[in-house]
């Protein structure tokens, strides 16, 4: 992404420039001094940084080789934590569950999306008020929508269903332990689609119009244009919004705590809520394990996201 | 409230800087300027899959106990009542959550904008320096790390240092809304000319001058999108408010809907007005600032 991009513009341009300011121009490589002020700066926010996010990340992978239960004495036992969380069934499903649902709901999101934001770029009217409505999702409360939803899907639709017949309509998906994950895939993707579609958006607007004149020209049909023009030319977009949806996804919370927290059973726990059961259930160390495991597998998504959009000019 | 946005959205229109398809409307087209009828129907159609959630919350909030309890979600109240919001009010201590949820996020927005904004313009003025490079780099790492791995020791740290409160809860939204606002910050702060700076040098002002007064300003409206990102963030929060605040009576509001999972589960218009009471500041903030919002998302993909 751009994190490579200063080191190339900015070192370039403020190094010469800078010299010269502190009066040292003849030499333009001198070191400068660097005024206090700026160090004043920047030690807040690498101060509270550290000890907010760097200290709990080194106390929480340490405590993973420990038999801790979150206070109380310790002992270390090694990478036991890591080869019982992985025999576990519980976490095991939870991560089935998580990736599961987050593939689902990328395919679904970024298809809804993608197409809303064709639909939103034509020549359309109300384009203003419509964006507008589809963009409110992304403002609410995760928690808050799951449960207007859990009242949605537990009493309306089978209301609905009873009243039209419908058999498989009439019982709350919610309490189906091989359905409720649509349920949360639905909610996610309400919520997750404006964003989705606004990056959409900007990548159909960078489409310079006489493309499509020129392929209106030489015949191409509509069908045509959208999958040789407009898909191509926002390969670039698919890859952000896919990436960063599928990590977004692997940290579901809030609307699977309102929907289901992670029921009928366990069906529906994620791997966020399993590392969170660690307090409650004494389980502090073994869960720390599975964080850092999850850590590791975040991680590893984001440099895929680096080594697929570096060097990418779409962008 | 369906007719709201359309109302806002006309006034905001003509500001609207988003919309670069002009050129497609210019009669430049030969003459195909007809307005696209059935997709406008086709996308209307689908923005209502948008509104019967919020319908259906507004509607449940203003029926009586009586109408609520029917089960029906989709029919208008009658007659319009507001004791669910009196219900509400009570029961969940909005007063006190409210305030609690405005401080948290007010200061989680001052928080981020300004020691994202002075450690940014550090960071982007001296580029040359290693320091500054790799502390860049390094608080930029917060963007790979989300809240459940980091959980159970926060959990920890902030009930020993006695943060197991709202406070605690500010200052974690602050970082974690760091690293994104950092990289929007210095990304801007590259693009402001450095004469600027330089004259108001020559006129003597320090380099703290420089920045309140010439640079702050000009950072408006980074701080504007960085800003409405973490009032998003901190106003929806639920994951870490519920699991670092430790007093239950010191919840954020939306930690404080789930008590109409497990106590009164059937006062459906209670319930329902308590969570438009929720939703309802940040829709309308949003409303007010949606240009922001828009631009923010499209910028933060893209240089994130």
């Amino acid at each position: 992404m751009t994190t490579h991009a200063p080191v190339t513009t900015s070192a370039g341009r403020t190094g010469p420039v800078r010299a010269g300011r502190n009066g040292t121009g003849a030499v333009p490589k001198a070191k400068r001094k660097v005024e206090g002020i700026y160090y004043l700066f920047l030690l807040p926010s690498l101060i509270l940084f550290t000890l907010s996010i760097t200290l709990p990340a080194v106390i929480g992978i340490f405590f993973s080789f420990t038999n801790s239960i979150g206070f109380a004495d310790w002992d270390f036992v090694g990478p036991i934590n890591y080869i019982a969380a992985f025999s576990d069934p519980a976490i095991l499903q939870s991560y089935l569950f998580t990736v599961g649902f987050a593939a689902v709901t990328v395919v679904v999101v970024n298809v809804v999306a993608f197409l809303l934001a064709v639909g939103l770029t034509s020549r359309i009217r109300l384009k203003t008020a419509l964006r507008t409505i589809f963009v409110i999702p992304m403002v609410i409360s995760g928690i808050v929508i799951a449960f207007v939803f859990n009242f949605l899907f537990s009493n309306s639709v089978p209301q609905l269903g009873q009243s039209t017949g419908v058999g498989w309509l009439s019982e709350s998906i919610l309490a189906n332990p091989d359905l409720a994950w649509l349920a949360i895939v639905i909610v996610t993707a309400w919520q997750a689609i404006p964003g989705t579609l606004l990056i959409y958006i900007a990548g159909l607007l960078s489409i310079p119009g006489d493309v499509y004149e020129a392929a209106d020209i030489d015949g191409a049909g509509k069908v045509a244009q959208l999958t040789k023009i407009t898909l191509p030319l926002v390969a670039g977009y698919v890859v952000i919004n896919v990436i960063l949806g599928f990590k977004g996804y692997l940290n579901a919370y809030d609307i699977i705590v309102g929907l289901t927290n992670g029921g009928p059973g366990t069906a529906t726990r994620s791997v966020a809520m399993t590392i969170v059961t660690g307090f409650t259930s004494g389980d502090y160390a073994y869960q720390m394990a599975n964080a850092t495991v999850f850590f590791i597998i975040t991680v590893g998504i984001a440099l895929l996201q680096l080594a697929l959009t570096r060097g990418r000019n779409v962008l | 409230m369906s007719t709201q946005p359309a109302l806002v959205v006309e006034q905001v229109a003509g500001t609207e800087i988003l919309e670069g398809r002009t050129p497609k409307r210019a009669p430049s087209r030969f003459s195909m300027e007809r307005v696209n009828w059935p997709g406008t129907i086709l996308i209307a159609l689908c923005s209502v899959t948008v509104l019967i959630p919020l319908y259906v919350t507004i509607s449940m909030a203003f029926k009586t106990r009586e109408q609520a309890v029917d089960g029906n979600a989709f029919s208008l109240p009658n007659p319009i009542s507001v004791e669910g919001f009196v219900a509400a009010w009570q029961l969940t201590n909005f007063p006190l959550a409210f305030t609690i949820t405005v401080l948290v996020t007010l200061a989680t927005v001052a928080g981020t904008i300004l020691l994202a904004s002075v450690a940014s313009f550090a960071i982007a003025r001296n580029w040359d320096r290693k320091l500054f490079r790799w502390s860049f780099y390094y608080l930029l790492m917060a963007m790979f790390i989300p809240f459940p791995v980091l959980a159970l020791p926060q959990i920890q740290l902030t009930g020993l240092t006695g943060l197991d409160n709202p406070v605690g809860v500010t200052l974690l939204h602050i970082m974690f809304q760091l690293s994104f606002s950092i990289l929007l910050f210095t990304a801007f702060l590259r693009s402001i000319p450095l004469e600027l700076e330089e004259s108001a040098r020559i006129d003597g002002a320090s380099t703290w001058q420089t920045f309140w007064q010439l640079i702050f300003p000009l950072l408006a409206p980074m701080s504007a999108t960085v800003g409405i990102f973490a009032f998003l963030a901190s106003w929806n929060d639920f994951m870490m408010p519920s699991l670092i605040i430790s007093d239950p009576s010191m919840q954020t509001l939306p930690v404080v809907q789930s008590i109409f999972q497990t106590q009164f589960s059937n006062n459906y218009n209670v319930s329902f007005a308590s969570y438009l009471m929720a939703m309802a500041p940040a829709i309308i903030v949003y409303l007010f600032t949606q240009r922001w919002v828009m631009e923010g998302v499209t910028q933060g993909a893209i240089k994130g």
